[in-house]
């Protein structure tokens, strides 16, 4: 019992990790980012390539997925995304779709569709919490979800970045006349997404140590509905929704089918929505007539 | 003089859009016309004469995601849930008459027409909740659908003998079939050894008549009725609309034209499993609708013939052809929607618009 709350609240906090960038990428660029599941799975392989061909010990070569996952974010926006900064968005969104397609395809060419054996980042035992037993794995993720989220909401609350940011979310064109660069804002936004989408590669592959090209589509997807259902937009929302779709999965898994928990989750977030159909935490908008 | 001019504006205005249907009926004969007599001449490769039927399904299903993107303004994420639900229905029906009816044409009709008849039914179950929400939010509710429909097909297993029709969810064995029954749908193995019925020609009749429903749904009274709510919500309620109702009208007619080409499609095959109808499938007929011009049904065929064909012709590029195609696929975006572009384009279109008058 502890120990699905535990797994779910591991595999939640990966999708949280996940689903921020999306969220913070939606709340600032109004786009939906599809191919962010696909800068996790670059992360992925780059961890892997560090450790396995390079033979970097662990951190460093977290640090190296990070490093090239935000320049990889900062070129995707520059390239794709800024020439379209006024098109319609399902412009933006076939382009994302573009991207996602790009950068499968490159890994597929580059590490063939043969899965990749992720090695083994966390070395330390487990602990024992009453009757359960949490792995090392989920420990980490855990923890690394919790500092992100501070580090996440200092951020935005406190440095002058983050006000930006929030001030570029809400008014781009007033956000502008106060003086604030509003394409650097957006830029650095790309650039924080897709460096937790490197931690949140790392994590999900330690967790399921086989890696593909087609690795990031999935949880991409499912993380995305975690935005949703906390709220797009909102940072706690993305937080909230991801660990509750991760321990709604687990549970579903657990006792009522392996094959049909997908089915389960994606059912939960539709009857949360037409309850609230903002999502959980989602700001309502009055329409003015 | 001046009344001779107005009469000639009127004619020209009236005409243009059953001008442009009866252009839209044309290219679709054409083509057919031109494959046909292609690959009864035997020049077509294997290849691309296989893809005759996958380029009718493909540019009948953009027909029907137009509707709910372009004219009814709605984004659909999981049409290809409904792609999948027809197709099954179709395989169901087109096997267990299989003795019934002896004529592959009839079993053929029925297959689409009940594959049509589920898939609408699936769009008002589908319809009522998901059209309640707007933007970002529906289109991640539809995408949950599609996932749903998925997964619960995955794990569906359908038989038939002398009884009727078995179902059951856990696997083929617990259906509890005769010595003569067969297993149709068979969980993630998905539905086996379906006998082929489907050909170009009727691919290219039910295109012309999706074509035929559709121009004019979107020429008539509750075509303009959608279009409004798609421009200004609130100034169609303001009018008096039922929104729910003509919504929910553009998407099941969307649900049922998917359903009937997916019948088509699976009928084509020997086997046809669930997981084919994923969230890819969604997104690539969405390309075609995007790509095509939101709310231009010429531009959806067009593009999702020429895109279907695209990866046969880039065979060249090998294993680089996807990449190629996904490379394609940005540029075209980043030019159509350039600035400099749109105006040059403008520019060429003003000049032959004002020689046409």
């Amino acid at each position: 019992m502890l120990t699905y709350l535990i797994n779910g609240i591991s595999l939640g906090s990966v999708y949280a990790i996940i689903a921020l960038g999306y969220t913070m990428v939606y709340g600032i660029a109004k786009m939906l980012n599809f191919a962010h599941g696909d800068v996790i799975m670059v992360g992925g392989y780059m961890a892997f390539c560090a450790t396995s061909y390079l033979g970097w010990p662990a951190v460093p070569s977290v640090l190296f997925s990070v490093f090239v996952c935000t320049i990889l974010g900062i070129v995707i926006e520059k390239l794709a995304y800024k020439p379209l900064r006024n098109a319609t968005s399902l412009a933006v969104l076939i382009t994302a779709i573009g991207v996602s397609y790009f950068l499968q395809n490159a890994a597929l060419l580059i590490w063939t569709s043969n899965p990749k054996a992720f090695p083994n980042l966390v070395n330390f035992p487990g602990i024992t919490i009453g009757s359960a037993q949490v792995s090392s794995v989920a420990l980490v993720t855990i923890i690394a979800c919790i500092v992100i989220m501070v580090a996440l909401t200092l951020f935005t609350g406190k440095t002058k970045m983050g006000k930006a940011m929030r001030a570029v979310s809400e008014d781009k064109g007033a956000a502008q006349l106060m003086g604030i660069n509003v394409n650097g804002t957006i830029s650095l936004t790309f650039a924080i997404g897709s460096g937790l989408a490197a931690i949140a590669g790392v994590l999900l592959c330690s967790a399921y140590p086989t890696l593909m090209p087609t690795t990031g589509s999935m949880p991409g997807i499912k993380a995305f509905t975690a935005a949703v259902f906390g709220g797009i937009g909102s940072i706690p929302g993305a937080m909230l929704g991801g660990i509750l779709l991760g321990i709604i999965e687990i549970y579903a898994k657990a006792y009522i089918s392996t094959q049909l928990s997908d089915a389960i989750v994606f059912a939960v977030l539709i009857i949360v929505l037409i309850v609230k159909p903002t999502g959980l935490l989602g700001k309502k908008i009055k329409e003015k007539v | 003089m001046k009344n001779k001019l107005n009469v000639k504006n009127i004619f020209c205005g009236v005409s243009k859009k059953s001008r442009s249907g009866f252009i839209n009926y044309g290219i679709v004969i054409v083509f057919f016309i031109i494959f046909q007599t292609l690959s009864s001449m035997g020049k077509l490769t294997n290849s691309l004469s296989g893809q005759l039927i996958p380029i009718c399904v493909y540019v009948i299903m953009a027909l029907s995601l137009n509707l709910v993107v372009g004219i009814s303004g709605e984004l659909s994420l999981g049409h290809a849930g409904f792609m999948s639900v027809g197709a099954f229905a179709g395989v169901i029906v087109a096997t267990s008459l299989q003795n019934v009816i002896v004529s592959g044409s009839v079993r053929l009709i029925l297959a689409l027409l009940i594959g049509a008849a589920v898939a609408a039914v699936m769009g008002v179950v589908i319809g009522i909740p998901v059209l309640r929400l707007q933007g970002d939010y529906l289109a991640i509710v539809t995408l949950a659908f599609g996932e749903i429909i998925k997964n619960v097909l995955n794990c569906l297993y359908i038989g038939s003998d002398s009884h009727g029709l078995h179902f059951s969810m856990t696997d083929s064995n617990s259906l509890g079939l005769d010595a003569d029954g067969v297993v149709i749908l068979n969980g993630p193995m998905g539905a086996l050894g379906i006998k082929k019925l489907s050909t170009f020609f009727s691919g290219i009749i039910l295109i012309l008549i999706v074509l035929f429903i559709i121009q004019n749904l979107v020429n008539s009274r509750a075509g303009r009725a959608i279009m409004a709510i798609r421009d200004n919500r609130i100034a169609a309620e303001a009018s008096g609309l039922n929104i729910i109702k003509y919504k929910l009208m553009a998407f099941v007619t969307s649900a049922a034209i998917a359903g009937a080409a997916g019948a088509l499609y699976a009928l084509n095959y020997s086997t046809v499993v669930p997981k084919k109808f994923d969230f890819n499938t969604s997104i690539l007929i969405l390309v075609f609708v995007v790509l095509g011009g939101i709310g231009n049904l010429r531009g959806s065929i067009i593009a999702a013939a020429v895109l279907t064909v695209l990866p046969e012709l880039l065979r060249q590029f090998q294993d680089y052809r996807m990449l190629v195609y996904a490379i394609v696929l940005i540029l075209v975006m980043l030019i159509t929607n350039n600035e400099q572009a749109k105006a040059f384009t403008k520019r060429i279109f003003r000049k032959k618009a004002k020689e046409e008058c």
